[in-house]
């Protein structure tokens, strides 16, 4: 029991002393360009413009954004992600690993240890694969970011590819993970078996 | 002119979904409600010196920098290798997805292609120099060299077919 509590205290201080580092950094930048602008300063012109343009942008959305996110893991506890991944399979494994990896439940680091529970749990590799990379790379509040920033066909588009192709990469490396166990591969030869296979393929 | 609906659009739906998500929130439970919003302070107290620092970036990036030279590194006419140095560049930055937009988009309007913008956001996302040890941990070697390989590589071929494409 005290060994956990100091481990969060731990935690809680080592997170304080890096939100003051971000915050000197930032008064670093900030200083440093205000110099800078002094130097040039028929460049402070088209670099205050662009910033302020920047700004403006993300003021209209951050604070709405912030809100969602907040909803979302009070709302959606990160044992619910557990419970309904570990009993699914199949195509309905997918989707679930998929829709839970969308949820903004925070950074990625905390996928990684969610996903080794799982896979001790027995869950597919595949579906491991594919719930780290949604979690990566398809959060939900982030792709309205993505649409306001880059337009909706580059978010459509990106989206719909980024989709198939992690599927696939989820299928090939249960494939590779599969075949290397069977035959009691270390590691580093993975590759060379994997080349070896797609060239004779069954 | 539709550019300008285009992105207040997005405005509006963002605002609006979460006054309403807000409203049912508070209605259903309090005590959650305030939760929520406590996370919501948080994470905007962590990520605003980032916020900051990107703004500034992309002032000096368009603001120095000359067209030419963006354009010359990763713009349309660099191809494939243009997109290959934007997915080294999004393997090993760790900026979060949030901001990575608006640094794009400054990329794209400072005459870099869509498949090198396209490259640097997939790579950013789906390959984590950054968090490896981490990852190596809790994962494994095999399946953690094998994840960032092949995401590697699909960034790039995704990137390849949105350049086609857009």
């Amino acid at each position: 029991m005290n060994h956990t509590v100091t481990n969060k205290q731990n935690e809680k201080i080592k997170q304080k002393k890096s939100l003051i580092r971000d915050y000197i950094i930032m008064g670093a930048v900030l200083a440093a360009s205000t110099i800078i602008l002094a130097i040039f300063p028929d460049k402070s012109e088209p670099v205050l413009t662009v910033s302020k343009n920047y700004f403006l942008e993300l003021v209209m959305i951050l604070p709405a954004l912030m809100i969602i996110i907040g909803l979302f893991s009070a709302w959606v506890p990160k044992e619910f992600v557990v419970k309904h991944m570990g009993k699914s399979s199949g195509i309905k494994g997918t989707a679930v690993a998929f829709v839970l990896g969308m949820l903004p439940t925070g950074p990625l680091y905390i996928a990684f240890p969610m996903a080794a529970a799982l896979l001790k749990k027995g869950a597919k590799i595949s579906n491991i694969i594919i719930f780290i990379s949604a979690w990566a790379c398809i959060k939900l509040p982030q792709e309205l970011v993505e649409i306001q920033f880059l337009g909706i066909k580059f978010t459509l588009l990106r989206l719909s590819l980024t989709i198939v192709f992690i599927i696939l990469m989820g299928i090939i490396i249960e494939k590779i993970i599969d075949i290397t166990e069977k035959k009691n591969i270390k590691p580093e030869k993975i590759f060379t078996v994997w080349s070896k296979d797609s060239r004779n393929p069954g | 002119m539709s550019e300008f609906i285009n992105s207040y659009l997005t405005v509006l739906i963002i605002n609006l979904i979460a006054i309403a998500w807000l409203i049912f929130s508070i209605i259903k439970n309090k005590k959650k409600t305030g939760e929520s919003l406590k996370i919501a302070l948080k994470t905007f107290i962590k990520t605003l010196p980032m916020i900051i620092i990107i703004i500034i970036f992309i002032g000096f990036l368009l603001g120095f920098l000359p067209r030419d030279m963006i354009t010359n590194i990763i713009g349309q006419q660099t191809g494939i290798p243009g997109a290959l140095v934007t997915a080294v560049l999004g393997s090993v930055l760790f900026i979060p997805a949030l901001i990575s937009f608006p640094l794009a988009s400054s990329l794209l309007s400072g005459g870099a292609s869509i498949m090198s913008v396209a490259s640097f956001i997939t790579t950013l996302t789906m390959v984590g120099i950054v968090t490896l040890p981490v990852e190596l941990k809790e994962m494994g070697r095999k399946m953690t060299i094998l994840r960032n390989l092949f995401s590697f590589i699909f960034a790039i071929i995704i990137a390849l077919i949105m350049g086609v494409i857009l």
